[in-house]
């Protein structure tokens, strides 16, 4: 392969912040960052709180699904005993790390925290605080690669996430115990939960390409080409889906938590 | 009719600096229109290149207010007047003189390209049958008429200047038209995750957003290319079951 050779460019490289553009460049990447600062904070938080996760028929999405903990929601049972008493322990920690590697490894946030939080580059056209740039092509990045994997997990999820869905459906009498069906609007909540979520991971990137992007004549799989278009559709607005199932999945918490503890009322609609 | 400052870079790859150029301006008028009018009223020597002044030749890329847009496309009408409009060349190239850069390299790069190399005909007659919706997953790369606007704000090359490592949006987008197209044989996969260097893409989408013609050139472009590379290089599953194949 003939190697291009060196461009010698006379200019130099503008330095961190530097830009002749006119625009409030900065606008976005800094509400970018506000997004994942509090996202990312809230939910740490959450994850630890191992408390007010589940209210009735409800079960906070950051603990779903329960492998073990407390709750009725438990799938295997209780806090294990053989849990190191040093270490706190929530049943968030056994799950929260999959959803949150599908969204690290996310090609629309990727490109958003590369810019928001890592300056590389903070907007277009406007100069970075390195010189050095690896980009995702050796260590540590690279391993960015893996993000098929976390998608297959993401829709494991949407799988217990939709189940969770189907219990918020089934209300127990506290003074007679029977159970009956009914719709709250934690289930309204946790059921919109699921609908952001699947748009957000059915629009994935690495999925468009599995389910047919990876064959150059798609025309004569049409099975492949039906499953192509539905993701390409939702995969044209991935990053409005991101956002907004982010923020829903952040209120789903909130709002179980806030009924667990007290402070607010879950209404019965049905 | 009303008039404009216009902050134009002059100079060429020993230095130069920026001039102010105060011109009148009407409605309807592009960049460009004002270009060549500060051209034949006040500076004869400014050099600027251009073609079709319809947004279709990619000749008068340059970087207006700090953004890198074709001069020709861009009104007037949708810039703040009431300061000086900043034209100077596009930062990523080897600068000629004034608002003219030196884009061979982007030529180089094209040379190094593996070329279509179809299946054989389908027909008797030498021709192929190809399904339409085959052919319009890579139509859209097709519209693209090498303003060079996505390699000019590409931070990889505009800033880090690995001009010798990445082959550069507009270069991903033509792998992607070939190594796409329903009846390329050829394979490119390697060639992308070395030479071209792929994997220095971070996903800004600075590209797509520059691109005059719109192509969806990070979502339908480079990152099926990235997913491509996956397949082959780091997915252990797909290496499996190929190997079933």
């Amino acid at each position: 392969m003939e190697q291009v050779q060196p461009v010698q460019i006379a200019a130099p490289v503008r330095g961190w912040g530097q830009t002749m553009r006119r625009d409030r460049w900065w606008l976005q990447p800094f509400a970018v960052f506000l997004g994942l600062a509090t996202a990312i904070t809230y939910m740490t938080w959450a994850a630890f709180q191992g408390e007010f996760y589940h209210f009735g028929p409800y079960l906070s999405p950051l603990y779903s699904p329960e492998l073990l903990g407390g709750s009725p929601h438990s799938l295997f049972g209780p806090q294990p005993g053989w849990w190191p008493g040093f270490l706190p322990f929530s049943p968030a920690f056994l799950i929260l790390w999959a959803p949150a590697g599908f969204r690290v490894t996310c090609y629309y946030y990727r490109g958003a925290y590369y810019k928001a939080m890592w300056a590389d580059p903070s907007s277009c056209a406007v100069g970075e605080p390195r010189s050095t740039f690896l980009g995702e092509n050796s260590f540590p990045l690279i391993i960015q690669n893996i993000h098929r994997y976390f998608m297959y997990l993401a829709l494991l999820f949407l799988v217990f996430l939709t189940y969770d869905v189907w219990n918020a459906l089934w209300f127990e009498d506290a003074a007679t115990g029977v159970v009956s069906f009914g719709i709250g609007v934690g289930t309204l909540v946790l059921a919109m939960n699921v609908v952001l979520l699947g748009s957000y991971s059915l629009g994935c990137h690495s999925l468009r390409h599995l389910v047919g992007g990876r064959h150059d004549r798609i025309a004569g799989l049409p099975l492949q080409r039906s499953c192509y278009d539905c993701v390409s559709g939702f995969n044209r607005r991935h990053m409005l889906y991101a956002w907004m199932s982010l923020a829903w999945v952040t209120f789903s918490d909130v709002y179980v938590r806030l009924c667990a503890m007290g402070i607010w009322t879950d209404f019965r609609l049905l | 009719m009303s008039s404009a400052t216009f902050r134009i870079w002059r100079g060429n790859a020993e230095g130069g600096a920026f001039e102010d150029y105060t011109t009148e301006v009407s409605e309807g008028m592009v960049v460009l229109d004002a270009v060549h009018q500060i051209q034949a009223e006040k500076a004869n020597d400014l050099a600027v290149r251009w073609n079709c002044k319809a947004g279709k030749c990619g000749s008068c890329s340059a970087e207006v207010n700090g953004n890198p847009k074709l001069m020709c496309m861009t009104r007037l009408n949708s810039l703040p007047l009431d300061e000086p409009v900043t034209i100077e060349p596009m930062q990523t190239f080897p600068l000629i003189r004034d608002l003219v850069t030196d884009v061979s390299w982007n030529h180089e790069v094209k040379q190094r390209i593996k070329k279509f190399r179809p299946r054989d005909p389908d027909a008797p007659d030498g021709s192929w049958r190809v399904d339409q919706y085959d052919v319009e997953r890579v139509q859209e790369f097709r519209k693209c008429i090498e303003c060079f606007l996505c390699q000019d704000v590409c931070h990889v090359l505009r800033d880090h200047r690995l001009h010798d490592k990445f082959i550069g949006p507009r270069y991903l987008v033509y792998t992607a038209a070939l190594e796409m197209h329903a009846l390329d044989t050829d394979d490119r996969l390697d060639d992308l995750a070395n030479e071209h260097g792929v994997g220095y893409c971070n996903i800004t989408k600075c590209c797509t957003k520059v691109c005059p013609e719109e192509i969806t050139i990070t979502d339908n472009a480079i990152i099926p290319l990235k997913e491509r590379v996956v397949d082959r290089m780091y997915d252990p599953l797909t290496k499996m079951l190929r190997m079933f194949r």
